[in-house]
C-alpha cells in the first residue's frame, strides 16, 4: 500500500527536485545561450544570462572553420563501434560469472574495476608508445580497440548485474532441451537481457562518445572525433567563449538527443536491482 | 592499333595521375586557437597557389592539451607532427634536448636578419635557430586617458612603480565601478606569475641565485609581494585573484580598469570600437621600472617549429617560411588592414609607415626591445627567459607558487607566510631535480 503523502510536502518534494534539476542542467543551458550570443557579451562583467544581442553567426563561423560532418562521423563509429566490440566480449563473460562462478570471480571483478580508478594519464606513454609501434596512433580501429578496454569493466559489471538476476533454473532448461552453449547465450539469455543490455549499450556509448582524453591523446586528423572537435576552439588566451560555446553545443546535441529519447531505458539500467 | 593506341593514352593518363598524386605531401600543422592562427587558416588559398605540391592537415588544440600532445609525440619520436605551435618558454628546452628541426637553412628570401633581436635570441639555442615566430608579444600599461584627465595626472610613457601606485590611487572611483588598476591574479605559470616574475624583475629581486637557491626571502621579493597586494587590494577589482588575461582584458574593454599592465597583443582589441567603446580614450605606456634598469615587461612570442621525427621536413620548411614571411605579414595587410597584421616579429613592420602610424606600435616595439631573455634580472641568474624560467620544471613549480601568491592576494595568508612557504617549495623542488647539490 502506497504511503499516504500531504500535498504540502508533495509540493516542497517537487520544488526541491526542480531545483536540483535546473542546478545541474543551468551550465548546459548557459552554454547554449552562449553560444547564441556575441563574443562581447559572452565575457560581459557581470555576467548576463540574457542579452540583446542574440546571434547565429558562431554557428555559421565554426561550421566553416570545421570540417563537423567528419568530426561527428568519428564520433558515431568509436562510440557505437566501441560498444558494440565491448558488448560482444562482455556477454560471454559476464555470463561465465553470473552462472558459471569460479573461486576467484569475485576477485577478478574487483581487479577490473579497479583498473577503472587508475587515472589515465599513468598509461600515457606506455600505450602512446604500443599504438605508435602498432601503426594504430590516428586509427578508427585503433580508438575503437582503446574505448572498448576503458570501458569493458563498466560493461561486464552492468551486464553480470543484470544476468544474476535471471534465474539459472531457465538456462538449466535449455540446456536440457539440447540448447548448445552459444544457443543458450544468444537464444534464451540475451532476449531476457535485452533491457539491460540496451541499457549499457546506450551508457556505454555515452561514456564513449563524452571521452576527452584518449580521443585527444591518439588522434591528430582522421580519427579525431568530437572532444577534438571542441577543444580546437578552446583558447585560454582568447575572446572565443561564444564560438567555444556552438561548438559544445553541436558536439552534445547528438548524444543529447539520443539520451532524451532513450531515458526510459537509461533509468531503468542505472536503478536496475536497486529495489528487489 | 586503334584499341592499343587508347589504351597506351589512358595508362599515360592515370600513370600522370598517379605520379601527381605521389608528389603531393601531406603536412600536420599543430597550433592554438587564437586570432592570428585562425586568420592564417584562412588565408591558405595563397599557400597552396604557389606550393600546389604541398597539402597542409591543421590540428587546433588549447594551449596546454597542445603542449601535452606535442611533448609526448616528440618525446617519442611519434612524427604525428610536422610542424608544430610552439611557445618561448619550449623552444630552448626543448631545441636543447635535440627534438626540434634546425631552421638556419631557410631560404635567402626569409630573411632571419629581419627578425627582432630579442625575439630571435629567444628562440636561438647554441647559434640554432629552432623556431620562427610567427607573432611576439611584450607587455605594456594601457589606460583611460580621460580618466586621468580627469583626475589631473599624467601617465609619462615611461613611468615607474611609484607613479602607477600614485595613479592607482587617483583614479579608482570604486562607486562608480572604477578600479585604479587591474592586474593578473589568477594562479598559473602563464598567469599571475608571468606578471609577477616581470614585477620581480623590475624590483631586483630573481627566481634564483647563480647556485639555483630560491631567492624568495630576499627583502625584493617582499617588496613585490607586499606592492602588488596593497596595490590590487585598494585599487583594483572586486576578485583579483580570480582575474587572468581574458577577465582583466573584458574588464579594460568595459572601461572598468583605469589601468591594465598586460599583453601588447590585446592593444588590436582595445583600439577597436567595434569591442570597445572606450577605444579613443585609450592611452599606451611602457611598462614601469623601480629605477634598476630593468622594466617590468616580458617577452613571448607563439612560433613555428619542426619535430626531429617529422618525415616531411622540407615540406614543412617550405609552409614556415610561407607564414612567417615578410610576405604573409604583407598579405594580412592587403587583406584585412595593418591593424591585423601579426605583429611583435620583424623589423621591416616596424619601420613601415603605415604599420608605425596606429596607435599602439610604436610602443609595442620599444616593449619588445626592452625585453631581454638573455639577461632578464638585475642581479646575475643562472637561467634565461623573461617571464619565465627555460628548465622544464619551471612550469609546474611555478604554478604552485602561482597558487600560493593568489591566496595571498585573496587574503587567505600574509605575505610573509606565502613567501615563506613558496621559498620551501622551490627549496624542495630544486634539490628533488639536482640543481641544488
Amino acid at each position: 500500500m502506497a504511503r499516504a503523502v500531504s500535498p504540502r510536502r508533495k509540493l516542497l518534494t517537487t520544488l526541491a527536485a526542480w531545483a536540483v534539476a535546473l542546478i545541474i542542467f543551468f551550465p548546459v543551458l548557459w552554454m547554449i545561450l552562449t553560444s547564441f550570443k556575441t563574443e562581447v557579451s559572452a565575457v560581459a562583467s557581470p555576467p548576463q544570462l540574457f542579452t540583446a544581442d542574440w546571434t547565429l553567426e558562431n554557428y555559421a563561423e565554426v561550421w566553416a572553420r570545421s570540417d563537423y560532418p567528419r568530426f561527428f562521423w568519428n564520433s558515431v563509429v568509436l562510440s557505437v563501434g566501441s560498444t558494440l566490440l565491448g558488448l560482444a566480449i562482455a556477454i560471454p563473460s559476464a555470463w561465465a560469472m553470473a552462472f558459471v562462478p569460479g573461486k576467484r570471480t569475485k576477485d577478478l571483478l574487483m581487479w577490473m574495476l579497479s583498473t577503472k580508478m587508475m587515472p589515465a594519464v599513468a598509461v600515457m606513454i606506455p600505450l602512446y608508445l604500443i599504438f605508435l609501434w602498432t601503426g594504430l596512433i590516428d586509427t578508427r580501429i585503433g580508438l575503437v580497440i582503446a574505448l572498448m578496454l576503458m570501458n569493458l569493466p563498466i560493461i561486464i559489471w552492468m551486464l553480470y548485474t543484470y544476468f544474476k538476476e535471471i534465474p539459472g533454473e531457465i538456462l538449466e532448461a535449455a540446456r536440457m532441451d539440447g540448447a548448445s552453449l552459444w544457443g543458450e547465450i544468444l537464444y534464451v539469455l540475451t532476449p531476457m537481457a535485452i533491457p539491460g543490455i540496451a541499457s549499457t549499450m546506450l551508457l556505454n556509448i555515452i561514456l564513449a562518445w563524452n571521452e576527452a582524453f584518449w580521443t585527444i591523446v591518439l588522434t591528430t586528423t582522421k580519427a579525431a572525433p568530437l572532444s577534438a572537435f571542441i577543444a580546437s576552439f578552446s583558447a585560454p588566451q582568447g575572446l572565443f567563449y561564444a564560438k567555444l560555446s556552438a561548438a559544445s553545443a553541436m558536439a552534445i546535441m547528438p548524444i543529447l538527443i539520443l539520451g532524451w529519447f532513450s531515458q526510459k531505458q537509461l533509468v531503468r539500467g542505472l536503478t536496475f536491482g536497486a529495489v528487489k | 592499333m586503334t584499341f592499343t593506341i587508347r589504351a597506351l593514352l589512358g595508362a599515360c593518363a592515370v600513370g600522370a595521375i598517379c605520379s601527381a598524386a605521389a608528389a603531393e605531401t601531406t603536412i600536420t600543422v599543430a597550433t592554438v586557437n587564437n586570432g592570428d592562427m585562425v586568420r592564417m587558416q584562412g588565408l591558405m588559398d595563397d599557400f597552396y597557389a604557389k606550393h600546389p605540391d604541398i597539402k597542409v592537415e591543421w590540428v587546433t588544440l588549447e594551449e596546454n592539451v597542445l603542449r601535452q600532445n606535442v611533448t609526448t609525440d616528440i618525446a617519442t619520436g611519434g612524427g604525428q607532427y610536422d610542424v608544430i605551435t610552439i611557445g618561448t618558454y619550449e623552444v630552448p628546452i626543448w631545441g636543447k634536448q635535440g627534438w626540434l628541426e634546425s631552421l638556419n637553412d631557410l631560404p635567402a628570401d626569409y630573411d632571419v636578419d629581419d627578425l627582432l633581436p630579442p625575439i630571435r635570441g629567444g628562440l636561438t639555442v647554441d647559434g640554432n635557430l629552432f623556431a620562427s615566430p610567427f607573432y611576439g608579444e611584450s607587455s605594456f600599461l594601457n589606460y583611460r586617458k580621460d580618466l586621468a584627465e580627469k583626475a589631473g595626472i599624467t601617465i609619462p610613457d615611461a613611468p615607474t612603480w611609484d607613479d602607477i601606485k600614485a595613479a592607482a590611487a587617483a583614479m579608482t572611483d570604486q562607486a562608480n565601478g572604477i578600479y585604479g588598476i587591474c592586474l593578473r591574479g589568477k594562479a598559473g605559470w602563464g598567469e599571475n606569475m608571468a606578471f609577477l616574475t616581470t614585477m620581480a624583475n623590475s624590483y631586483g629581486a630573481r627566481w634564483f641565485d647563480e647556485n639555483w637557491v630560491p631567492q624568495f626571502d630576499q627583502p625584493e621579493w617582499k617588496a613585490v609581494m607586499t606592492d602588488y597586494v596593497e596595490m590590487l587590494t585598494k585599487y583594483g577589482p572586486p576578485g583579483a585573484s580570480n582575474n587572468g588575461y581574458n577577465e582583466n582584458l573584458t574588464l579594460s574593454l568595459q572601461g572598468k580598469c583605469a589601468m591594465r599592465m598586460d599583453a601588447t597583443v590585446s592593444a588590436g582589441a582595445l583600439t577597436d570600437p567595434k569591442q570597445s567603446e572606450f577605444a579613443d580614450k585609450v592611452g599606451f605606456a611602457l611598462a614601469p621600472d623601480a629605477g634598476l634598469g630593468k622594466r617590468a615587461n616580458w617577452l613571448w612570442a607563439w612560433s613555428l617549429a619542426i619535430p626531429a621525427s617529422s618525415d616531411a621536413k622540407d615540406a614543412a620548411k617550405t609552409f614556415i617560411n610561407w607564414a612567417t614571411n615578410k610576405d604573409y605579414i604583407a598579405l594580412v595587410a592587403s587583406k584585412e588592414g595593418w591593424g591585423a597584421a601579426p605583429p611583435g616579429t620583424r623589423t621591416s613592420l616596424y619601420s613601415n609607415p603605415d604599420y608605425a602610424a596606429l596607435p599602439f606600435a610604436k610602443m609595442t616595439i620599444d616593449s619588445i626591445n626592452a625585453a631581454d631573455p638573455t639577461n632578464p634580472t638585475v642581479k646575475p641568474v643562472p637561467y634565461t627567459g623573461v617571464q619565465f624560467v627555460a628548465i622544464p620544471e619551471f612550469a609546474g613549480l611555478a604554478t604552485s607558487v602561482g597558487e600560493i601568491f593568489s591566496a595571498a592576494l585573496a587574503g587567505q595568508k600574509s605575505v610573509d607566510d606565502a613567501l615563506a612557504e613558496a621559498q620551501a617549495l622551490a627549496l624542495d623542488e630544486m634539490t628533488a631535480s639536482g640543481y641544488i647539490k
